[in-house]
């Protein structure tokens, strides 16, 4: 059934269908809804779950660690500074192979200080390891952290995984979402049982230890081929979803709209809503959105992209010392290595949460269609 | 090291921070003298490592695969009776 509600509200019912054991979070606009969604859950008995108020996103990811180190399911939340702050902690959760699960509201980075939606947050850590989804709706955003569980806990995987989704746009929108029944979610999603990591003082092990360079750089090679074997677990978990709720995005990987057209936008999360509008009313353009991110689909990509005239990869992010969203050049890469001829093109857009409609896409495909190597950026003039 | 590793370099065989010879760390060595030693243990107390022992027989003694040559036992040897030597390998 049906039900009109805000995203992040949403969101907490699917991590509640989820049980966790144990839930460490510091608000943090814009994803402070999803604790407190989640504190209210708690206190009716809703939900059993462990729920530690920290002083710090610093400490809510290393207190998830912890949890989740002890063999539990375990559960934060958090945007822009809030996960700038745990970085430390967002690296060594991944290298110490712990599958937590935390749902990132997409939010620009200061400075200037600013709350509103870009990708710029979870784009800054795209090299640590975890797994990165984006959502699209806010009913994507539900089915991914049902998902999400069962991709990191998977013993194929065993890495952490960021769902990501859009501050405000998706957060605080208010959408007819369809709430999965506990009872297929746990069908689905069984109990979490650990075998690698977990307490047991008939069982001792030393996690996070420290390492000569010999076994860390081995460690970080299997870490990286790890990453990206976990593609194959995410598309199967996608698929297994759809079959059993009836919903699906794309491959799971990515999802490939009217893309047999000359030219393909390339996106991630929810302006894609507003792109597919665009390419509804024209025949010249498709896109295709990236829904997982880390690891990179270059093969899917790769496929998708190498026959066209124009790729125009648009992004909320700045690579700043590169002058392109960090998407760009990977996309440079996947086409190059395909030996494909298409153009392309970077549009830097929605940062610090300003507006991209249909007219902007519009007017970017119109400027960019014949172009190649163009990097500009939406809104960024102040007289505008 | 040198064995496959394990997920997340997790250790199930633990207590094994003996398979670390500390020793190869080491620049300087202390040398002890038994004549000035008085047995009174100070300089083991003090020792990070906890690798020296003291014997009536041979007075104080590093177990020198784990001595770092930090040099701690003969600033807190009160008799003197420590040196500190640059080890020649
Ligand atoms: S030099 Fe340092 S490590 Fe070696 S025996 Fe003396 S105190 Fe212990
Ligand atoms: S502190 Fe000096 S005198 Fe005392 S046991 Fe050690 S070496 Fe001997």
């Amino acid at each position: 059934m049906k039900t009109v509600m805000e995203g992040s509200n949403a969101v907490a019912h699917a991590i509640r269908l989820c049980k966790p054991e144990v839930m460490a979070m510091f608000p943090i606009t814009p994803s402070t809804h999803i604790p407190e969604n989640l504190a209210q859950m708690v206190a009716d008995g809703d939900l059993d779950a462990k729920l530690i108020t920290v002083e710090s996103e610093f400490s809510a990811m290393s207190a998830t660690v912890g949890a989740s180190a002890t063999g539990v399911r375990a559960f934060t939340a958090t945007s822009s500074q809030g996960l700038a702050l745990m970085h430390e902690v967002v690296y060594a959760a991944a290298g110490m192979r712990l599958p937590i699960v935390t749902t990132i509201v997409n939010r620009a980075l200061s400075a200037p200080i600013n709350i509103w939606n870009d990708q710029q947050d979870t784009i800054s850590e795209r090299d640590s390891g975890w797994l990165q989804i984006y959502c699209e709706t806010n009913q994507e955003a539900v089915d991914t952290m049902i998902q999400a569980y069962k991709i990191a806990e998977d013993k194929r995987v065993l890495l952490p995984v960021f769902v990501c989704m859009d501050g405000f746009i998706l957060s605080h929108t208010y959408e007819p979402v369809d709430i999965p029944e506990q009872k297929d979610v746990d069908e689905f999603l069984p109990p979490y049982k650990p075998e690698h990591a977990f307490l047991d003082p008939d069982k001792p092990m030393t996690m996070g230890p420290f390492a000569y360079p010999k076994p860390y750089a081995a460690m970080r090679k299997e870490l990286s081929k790890d990453v990206m074997k976990a593609k194959a677990v995410v598309k199967e978990v996608h698929d297994e979803f759809a079959k059993k709720f009836g919903r699906s995005y794309g491959n799971g990987i990515i999802e490939e709209y009217k893309n047999d057209r000359p030219i393909a936008i390339v996106a991630m999360g929810s302006v894609c809503g507003t792109i597919k509008e665009v390419v509804d009313k024209r025949d010249d353009v498709g896109l295709v959105r990236v829904r997982c991110y880390r690891p990179f689909p270059k093969e899917e990509l790769a496929k998708a992209l190498k026959d066209k005239e124009n790729v125009i990869v648009f992004e909320k992010n700045v690579a700043l010392g590169l002058n392109s969203g960090a998407m760009y050049p990977e996309i440079k890469d996947v086409l190059y290595s395909a030996g494909s001829k298409a153009r392309v093109n970077n549009v830097i857009g929605g940062i610090g949460g300003i507006d991209v409609t249909k007219e902007n896409v519009e007017n970017f495909i119109e400027r960019l269609k014949d172009k190649e190597g163009v990097v500009e950026f939406l809104g960024g003039d102040p007289n505008e | 090291m040198g064995e496959k590793v394990t997920i997340g370099g997790i250790i199930y065989d633990v207590g094994n921070s003996t398979a670390t010879k500390t020793g190869t760390w080491r620049v300087f060595k202390p040398v002890f003298d038994s004549d000035k030693c008085k047995r009174c243990g100070i300089c083991a107390k003090f020792c990070p490592e906890g690798i020296i022992e003291i014997t009536q027989e041979k007075g104080a003694q590093a177990n020198m695969d784990y001595c770092k040559g930090c040099g701690i036992c003969a600033e807190e040897c009160p008799f003197d009776a420590i040196k500190m030597e640059v080890e020649k390998k």
